[in-house]
């Protein structure tokens, strides 16, 4: 397939007057119907063209004039890119599935229940029918509610391109702050969460600034199997205490093969609070977010006692 | 009647249907886009402006202090406010330029071809900085103003105590946050100017275009276009934009809108001031209140603007609705290099109000008394005197209120319920008390000066409409009117229309501020219904010979027969004299005097009065503060409109709740950095408590059927109520707002 100047494959998505009000006047915006003409755009353009998909966080800049982008690829026409599967041991989601989809989907509830919890957090009722878990991905920021969760359970990114389908792990996909490995030509296809096995349960624990419409000043998840109050295997993820969403390896590798009472639940929850290492922004202060971290663990270690 | 009743506001169907045109909706031919060239350091000069050579700047207007025909300066109470910057910065956000295109978008892409260099001097930017005096930006000693207000002999009152108890509050900035951010589009005319936006005070923004235009009270005309909440953001602002978009049509010789996007409202317009607020109390061994010592400071920010009102009710509120025989109230507003502080509703008494609340509660702690009793026993009733020396003669609904919401049984058995403190898995309970007062009016001698003026006219079809200044910014000022002319005339709310405020058409009732819209203003609206209706009663008499006319339910009788309609008789007398209007202008009630030299005497001529109980939660694993549930009761006088007042209540204690446990704006070297929704935190309606309201209806004698203020009341006393909760709920006496998870858990350790 080659491009065609023309752009005969890709209808002209003609913006409604509310969105030009947004849109730089020089910019263009197109709707591809394929994933193959996805491709072909995003490797004519390149780094000038922005994939946007629900635009909720692209939107937000846009407005307020931090976002020059020259081209504009909405991808939301792209139905391959929908929809949750079973896939045996694991379970598929598409970039494009909303967090309505995730909160309502019976596969999340019952194979990744901290996923669909984490969904109901978001934003509000308007941001989850709209906002996608692709989007939640590559925009990469360190408060991204479902990100935790995604590292607790170590998820695989399946990303393409014309180049063909990669799959990355969801711990080895950030590399600094707002940073991914992803090349500029990729798009984010699906996410793959293994299932829960038996005894493995997950926990999502998220402060906000307030109560709705919040972003996250720390944000937990937890993946654990326990047997008799004995810990199994644990992963901890945290997320707005750091660059970017983060393990927690050390308070991880304590709790290994540990059996809970308060005083491990306590030592490791302390440990947790030196693991991260949290900053003093507008929204919070360094000290709070290490505080709540081990309030947090102790929390939900003390749930699986 | 209408008044009582809950009639259904008169431009809730525009408002509801999308109808309503706010400024931003309106477009006028030719009209270019405004925007307002700022400058980003809080204190220095202007060493050069750059204009980008390669760019285009023939189709762009610009302007500069240069191009104002007349004054360069905000008129309001001192003119130093400068319209726009000549070389001195005092402030971030500072309109230095301004610009104008065909498009928003061109106007925002040719602000990135002007560069500004500054020379930059150290900034005062806290009330401490100001304080200490290293440097002086204004005045002297950088104070605005300061007040002092003294009665009895507080130093013989703290001989007299058993104990004494001293405290320091400290109250932050709020953004009002209305939800249709500020706007205004100008259009010039031969030697006129004519400006239509969003606003609260018309009058304000027409002394401000005279001042700046050099024109004649008749050359300006203002015109309040549908306007999206204000909260006091617009009483002062608005003169600001109205003059910068008039500038830029001046210099055009076209229309020009200006309207702020929500980052840049946020950013540059007016705060509520931060304070701190030191008590000194000395109470008997019973909880008698015998000395009261109390200094306000107040962060006027970089220009006068209101702060010396502002401070003058803090400083009024400042003791509270308590009685002490010996008191001494300093208050002072200084200058910083940050935005000025300006009007919010509440006006100086929420600050006093959180102070006064806590340190009663801190009092009682140390006498080992409970918070209703140290209440009861100092509460101000009728016949008592405030700290001005007013007597409190009317309409006094403290012990009223009170009760209505502090039934002890319950109020200590909840108290009781606050359980177990330090489980991680549970919430931890609490439950405070508050108790409070606002003046309505002006303060001092505001109203006696300003004899707002408002109008009734008969329309071609016989029905009254209404003329007056005020403004409806959603608080239902159209509503009530009709209200309380429709009762006045004995003719239906329908009956009765409202002009649009504009400045050529309705007569300066004052600015829509103080919670005077009501009480004020609509008693002069009541009276002028009396003209109307004796010029029509002696046209009818008149007409039938010496008849005995009554106007009863919309129909005139005379000599106990039924002659015709009110809008009939109407028509009548518009066929046979021509025009029908009254006008009438507010006097205070009689016995009503204040003496400005000493600021002594009756600070307003009636007071509203407030109480309240907050239960809140605390999360012991994230110490944030959910406030569960505020019961209140508050005395207004009358419910024109008993919903729209309920209105007024829950719509003003969740604002409250915001200020007490959420809203903190982020400072940056003067600048704010958290200018976003995002990050300004303000409650949604899951943050929003259940609030069970109480209205007591103490009549007031000289309001319109008995009404008094009742728009700021409701602002006053969520803060401390919520804050002695939160000290209920996990014993730390917290003496800073908002109380922020972060805060809280610095100060519990
Ligand atoms: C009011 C409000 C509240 C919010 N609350 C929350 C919250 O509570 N928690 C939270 O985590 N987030 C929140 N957000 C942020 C946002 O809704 C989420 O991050 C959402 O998941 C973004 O998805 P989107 O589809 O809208 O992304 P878009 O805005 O369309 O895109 C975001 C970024 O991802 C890129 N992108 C999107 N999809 C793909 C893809 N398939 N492949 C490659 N690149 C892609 C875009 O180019 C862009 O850089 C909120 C946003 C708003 C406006």
């Amino acid at each position: 397939m080659s491009f065609s100047p023309s752009l005969g494959f890709a209808k002209l998505f003609l913006p409604s007057p509310s969105l030009l009000n947004f849109m730089a006047l020089d910019s263009t915006a197109f709707s591809p119907t394929s994933l193959d003409e996805a491709y072909e755009l995003l490797t004519r353009f390149v780094s000038q063209a922005k994939i946007i998909a629900g635009g909720t966080d692209l939107m937000v800049l846009m407005n307020a004039r931090q976002l020059n982008a020259e081209r504009f690829i909405d991808i939301w026409a792209l139905n391959e890119l929908r929809g949750i599967s079973d896939e045996g041991e694991t379970i598929r989601i598409g970039a494009l599935t909303t967090y309505t989809q995730l909160i309502k989907s019976p596969l999340i509830q019952l194979h990744a229940p901290a996923l669909a919890e984490a969904s109901r957090t978001i934003g509000a009722i308007q941001i989850q029918n709209r906002g996608t878990i692709g989007g939640n991905i590559v925009n990469a920021s360190p408060a991204g509610d479902s990100l935790p969760v995604l590292a607790a359970f170590d998820a695989e990114v399946e990303v393409g391109s014309v180049r063909g389908v990669r799959r990355i792990g969801f711990n080895e996909f950030y590399t600094g702050y707002r940073k991914t490995v992803m090349a500029a030509d990729e798009i984010v296809l699906a996410v793959r969460a293994p299932k829960l096995k038996p005894g493995e349960r997950s926990f999502f624990y998220k402060v906000g600034t307030r109560r709705a419409q919040a972003i996250s000043k720390i944000v937990m998840a937890v993946k654990a199997k326990t047997t008799d109050g004995m810990i199994n295997s644990i992963n901890i993820s945290l997320g707005s205490v750091a660059p970017t969403v983060i393990r927690a390896p050390q308070t991880e590798s304590l709790l290994a093969n540990a059996t809970l009472n308060d005083e491990v639940i306590w030592q490791a929850a302390t440990h947790l609070s030196k693991e991260v290492s949290p900053i003093t922004d507008m929204r919070s202060t360094e000290h709070y977010r290490r505080k709540v971290a081990r309030n947090a663990l102790a929390k939900i270690l003390s749930q699986m006692v | 009647m209408a008044v009582g009743q809950n009639v259904l506001r008169k431009e809730g169907y525009e408002k509801l249907t999308g109808a309503a045109r706010y400024i931003d909706d309106i477009t006028l031919d030719g009209m270019l886009h405004g925007k307002t060239i700022r400058s980003s350091i809080p204190c220095g000069r202007i060493k050069s402006i750059t204009f980008d050579p390669d760019y285009d700047w023939s189709r762009i207007v610009v302007a500069d202090y240069r191009d104002i025909p007349g004054n360069n300066y905000v008129a309001l109470i001192e003119n130093d406010q400068p319209l726009l910057a000549e070389t001195e910065i005092r402030h971030c956000e500072e309109p230095i330029l301004l610009i104008a295109a065909e498009s928003k978008h061109e106007a925002e892409v040719a602000a990135r071809h002007i560069r500004i260099e500054y020379e930059e001097s150290p900034p005062v930017l806290t009330i401490e900085e100001a304080l200490e005096g290293d440097r002086i930006i204004y005045g002297s000693d950088n104070i605005f103003k300061s007040f002092l207000i003294a009665r009895g002999d507080v130093d013989e009152g703290f001989k007299q105590a058993h104990t004494i108890v001293e405290g320091e509050y400290r109250v932050p900035h709020q953004e009002q946050l209305y939800i249709e951010p500020q706007g205004m589009i100008a259009i010039p005319g031969d030697n006129a100017m004519t400006v239509m936006g969003s606003m609260q005070c018309p009058y304000y923004i027409h002394k401000a275009l005279k001042h700046v235009f050099n024109l004649s009270d008749e050359q300006v005309i203002v015109i309040q276009t549908t306007t999206g909440g204000g909260f006091g953001g617009k009483e002062e602002y608005p003169s600001v934009i109205a003059a910068h978009a008039a500038l830029l049509a001046h210099k055009a010789g076209r229309p020009v809108k200006l309207v702020y996007d929500r980052a840049e409202d946020i950013a540059a317009t007016p705060k509520r001031h931060p304070g701190i607020i030191r008590h000194r109390t000395g109470v008997t061994k019973e909880g008698q209140l015998v000395a009261s010592e109390i200094d306000i400071l107040f962060d006027g920010g970089a220009y006068v603007t209101l702060s010396p009102v502002v401070l003058s009710r803090g400083a009024i509120h400042a003791l509270g609705p308590y009685r002490c025989d010996n008191v001494r109230i300093t208050a002072r507003a200084v200058a910083t290099n940050t935005p000025p502080n300006g009007a919010f509703r509440g006006f100086g008494a929420p600050q006093v109000t959180f102070a006064y609340e806590m340190q009663m509660e801190k009092v009682a702690a140390k006498l080992i008394l409970d918070s209703v009793t140290i209440r009861q026993i100092n509460m101000l009733r009728e016949g008592d005197i405030t700290a001005t020396g007013q007597r409190l003669n009317w309409s006094v609904g403290s012990e009223d209120v009170f009760n209505a919401v502090v039934d002890r049984k319950k109020f200590f058995e909840k108290r009781g319920n606050a359980a177990d403190k330090s489980d991680l898995r549970g919430k931890l309970y609490g439950i405070g008390l508050s108790f409070f007062f606002h003046g309505a009016g002006f303060t001092g001698s505001g109203e006696a000066k300003m004899k707002a003026q408002a109008g009734i006219g008969i329309t071609p079809e016989g029905r009254a409409r209404v003329l007056s200044g005020s403004t409806e910014i959603g608080q239902g000022t159209r509503t009530i009117f009709s209200q309380i002319v429709a009762d006045e005339l004995g003719i239906g709310c329908d009956d009765v229309e409202v002009e649009e405020p504009d400045t050529s058409r309705v007569p300066d009732s004052g600015p829509t501020v103080a919670s005077r819209t009501c009480m004020v203003v609509g008693r002069v609206v009541q009276l002028a219904a009396y003209e109307v209706k004796q010029k029509l009663l002696r046209f009818v008499a008149e007409r039938y010979g010496d008849a005995d006319v009554k106007l009863i339910e919309g129909r005139f009788d005379a000599n106990g027969k039924e002659l015709a309609s009110f809008s009939e008789i109407a028509r009548a007398y518009l066929d046979l004299r021509g025009e029908l209007k009254a006008y009438a202008s507010y006097a205070n009630p009689p016995g009503i005097e204040w003496d400005d030299e000493t600021y002594t005497g009756d600070a307003y001529p009636v007071f509203s009065w407030g109480a309240m109980v907050a239960e809140v939660e605390v999360d012991p694993v994230t110490w944030a503060v959910t406030v569960t549930k505020i019961t209140t009761a508050q005395d207004i006088g009358r419910a024109i409109n008993p919903v729209l007042a309920a209105g007024q209540i829950e719509g003003g204690t969740l604002q409250a709740v915001g200020y007490g446990v959420l809203e903190e704006l982020v400072w940056n070297r003067g600048r704010i950095i958290n200018n976003q929704l995002t990050n300004y935190i303000i409650p949604t309606s899951l943050d929003a408590p259940e609030i069970e309201t109480i209205i007591i209806e103490k009549e007031y004698p000289h309001g319109p059927f008995g009404a008094k203020g009742v728009g700021e009341l409701p602002m006053d006393g969520a803060a401390p109520a919520i804050a002695l909760a939160v000290y209920d709920a996990v014993g730390h006496f917290v003496t800073e707002i908002p109380i922020t998870p972060e805060r809280l858990m610095v100060v519990a350790g």
